[in-house]
């Protein structure tokens, strides 16, 4: 009974569930429902609506001008597939790089190698997007670091183009997959490893039948932020794409004259991503992440 | 030769006097046809007292400490920039409502004159506003429409040639070093990118192919406009980087990535480096002719109104100028002293010969600005479908 008179609050909450549980979720609700979901939803409703051909102000209808438009230019497709491909190839050179590096970091490397690993891996994270695109700029420019560097040696670099694009993406993203990617490596056992070589598999068997299968959690992970990351971007294809065009260039182009073309062309990683996501799920990862 | 670089104010001249309703039939061969409905916006009546701050959105170099500060010492105004990389941008920026005021080119104005963003002004509230301002930026189409005055010049400039002379060793005299496939800079060249590049190749199209019947670079029927976008596609084979952030322009040509291609006087300023130069080759070029223009929705107006006539000054308004790398509006500032003399000769300022080569950047519109009722011109959005497959 004092603890009712101390303690009205917790009092009240053990007395209603709905209260308890309504406190808990009210708050991510409105941030999930209020900002993010109904932004969104206005976002990608202004694909129907009405946009004045003078002034490009939009007005409430609802048409399929816009999606229209995505259908008889065949330039929305072909930005389409190669927004695919570069993030696609964005996410399998992020997972080449981190499986081995995640192995080293969990089984091999001593403890001080695997703190200076990780600060190295998250240390990027810590400075600005825009600024390390910009590193990478310079880094690329015609007489920047990597001609001269290796221009003695007779090689000169990709300049500004597609695959410039995809080096940047995969360097902005990278923690994103390395760091979930050496979590789960750290969680496998270590006398699996053992077990795996007393019944006389070899290193890369191990690595392929035991370590791959219990990786593929996070794996997808990882992926599903390099990929729908890559996706969206289109500042490192203005800064270092040269003449690349992604989904999010066209975007950027339409969102001041033609919003709705914009929203609907916005429809487009969504439904990658949709997919995407169906796919994984069909493997059943989604549910051990 | 000469008719075929028409002056566009001549144009625009004409075509806001049937506006005006007051030529019907001055010869104007039909541009009857172009009629706006324009919101009904209240103009500023008096001025009262200063408010607190103006907010600006204006191009990089229009709003700078130097002038800005002086500005608030007299007035007690406090100047708050935003600047903008496109005219595009500027719009969007404007619709917000928290502007003041924006230094609009052309190709933004008639949007939001048209959109009721910006308010006409009360040209007697801004003294400087006189007959020192040079012909050629007086009762454009693009901020003079109705007969009401809705946008107070600021400076003009051509869109020019810039090249890295040690690469490009002799001065390129035409544009076709940019857009025709056996240029000898093929790998080196930038473009602007935005949809209103495609005026840069009708203009170049207007000199060379002149069975196309190009008259206006931003009056392009469908045909025109197809012709305009397999230039640009050709022209994509050869491009480098297309540039849309001024500072990557700049870091391209002083990189190396960029040996010549389309800039800003202020950009090759900026490359800090005599080995940049630019040009205005013989097929002329596009360019801009900036406003200040206040917003609807201001709720600094007396600021507002007094920035405009105080960047309009013949001083401040040639500082501008020469900190952008432009002409100024105001011809008063090239008789104060001998290094005004010299950036006016410079740029032109006074020459209206040189400024008939240009065409300032205007919203493209169903409408023909040319004057055409035969057939329906294509609209800024039908430009931003189509620059979508230039890069592809």
């Amino acid at each position: 009974m004092t603890s009712t008179a101390t303690k009205p609050v917790s009092a009240l909450l053990y007395r209603s569930r709905r209260l308890r549980l309504g406190s808990l979720l009210t708050l991510p609700l409105v941030w999930l429902v209020g900002l993010y979901i109904v932004s969104l939803a206005l976002l990608l409703a202004t694909a129907f609506w009405r946009v004045d051909p003078f002034t490009s102000k939009v007005t409430p209808a609802f048409q399929f001008d816009a999606f229209e438009q995505l259908l008889s230019n065949q330039a929305y497709l072909s930005t389409s597939l190669r927004t695919l491909g570069i993030a696609l190839t964005v996410t399998l050179l992020s997972a080449a790089f981190a499986i081995p590096l995640g192995i080293y970091m969990a089984k091999i490397a001593s403890p001080w190698m695997r703190g200076f690993l990780a600060v190295a891996i998250t240390l990027p994270l810590w400075a600005g997007y825009l600024v390390k695109i910009l590193a990478m700029r310079v880094t690329f420019t015609e007489e920047g670091f990597f001609n001269s560097f290796f221009g003695v040696l007779g090689i000169s670099g990709p300049g500004f183009s597609q695959p410039t694009v995809v080096l940047t993406l995969t360097y902005l993203w990278f923690p994103y997959m390395a760091l979930p990617v050496y979590t789960a490596i750290r969680q496998i056992p270590v006398n699996l490893f053992d077990a795996s070589a007393d019944l006389g598999a070899r290193g890369w068997t191990t690595v392929r039948t035991v370590v791959m299968p219990l990786l593929m959690p996070a794996l997808i992970a990882g992926s599903v932020f390099t990929f729908s990351l890559s996706l969206g971007d289109y500042i490192a294809a203005e800064l270092v794409g040269g003449r690349t065009q992604m989904i999010g260039s066209i975007i950027a182009n339409n969102i001041n004259l033609n919003p709705p073309v914009a929203a609907a062309f916005a429809f487009v990683p969504v439904a990658f991503v949709v997919l995407y996501l169906l796919g994984t799920r069909r493997t059943g990862a989604l549910e051990r992440m | 030769m000469k008719k075929r670089y028409r002056a566009l104010p001549a144009m625009a001249a004409a075509a806001a006097l049937v506006l005006a309703g007051c030529a019907a039939d001055a010869g104007s061969d039909g541009a009857g046809e172009l009629t706006f409905d324009v919101p009904d916006v209240p103009t500023l009546e008096e001025k009262g007292d200063y408010e607190d701050a103006v907010d600006i959105i204006a191009w990089s170099g229009f709003v700078e400490p130097e002038w800005a500060d002086v500005f608030t010492e007299e007035t007690g105004c406090v100047v708050n920039r935003r600047v903008a990389g496109t005219s595009d941008e500027m719009v969007q920026l404007m619709r917000t409502g928290d502007y003041d005021l924006v230094s609009a080119s052309g190709d933004a104005s008639l949007r939001l004159i048209v959109g009721g963003d910006v308010a006409p002004i009360n040209t007697e509230l801004i003294p400087n506003f006189s007959d020192d301002i040079v012909e050629g930026m007086k009762g454009q189409l693009y901020d003079t429409i109705n007969g009401k005055v809705y946008g107070i010049p600021i400076g003009r400039g051509a869109n020019i040639l810039q090249y890295n002379s040690e690469i490009v060793t002799e001065e390129p005299t035409s544009w076709d070093v940019v857009w025709e496939a056996d240029s000898p800079y093929a790998g080196q060249i930038t473009a602007y990118d935005a949809p209103i590049y495609i005026a840069d190749a009708a203009v170049y199209l207007m000199h060379h192919e002149p069975e196309l019947g190009i008259e206006n670079p931003y009056a392009l029927d469908e045909d025109q406009l197809a012709a305009a976008i397999e230039l640009l596609q050709q022209q994509n084979g050869l491009i480098s980087e297309y540039w849309s952030d001024p500072v990557a322009q700049i870091t391209s040509f002083a990189g190396g990535t960029t040996a010549i291609g389309t800039s800003w006087e202020i950009l090759r300023k900026f490359a800090a480096d005599d080995k940049f130069k630019g040009t205005l080759p013989v097929e002329g070029s596009t360019g801009w002719s900036d406003a200040w223009m206040i917003s609807t929705e201001s709720d600094s107006p007396n600021c507002a109104y007094e920035w405009m006539n105080y960047t309009s000054g013949a001083e401040v308004n040639g500082k501008i100028a020469m900190n952008f790398g432009m002409a100024p509006a105001n011809g008063a500032f090239c008789e104060l002293n001998d290094e005004a003399a010299a950036h006016c000769e410079e740029f032109n300022a006074l020459n209206e010969e040189y400024f008939e080569q240009v065409w300032y950047w205007t919203t493209p519109i169903e409408q023909c600005l040319d004057g055409r009722t035969d057939v329906q011109c294509t609209s800024f959005q039908e430009w931003t479908d189509a620059w979508v497959s230039v890069k592809g």
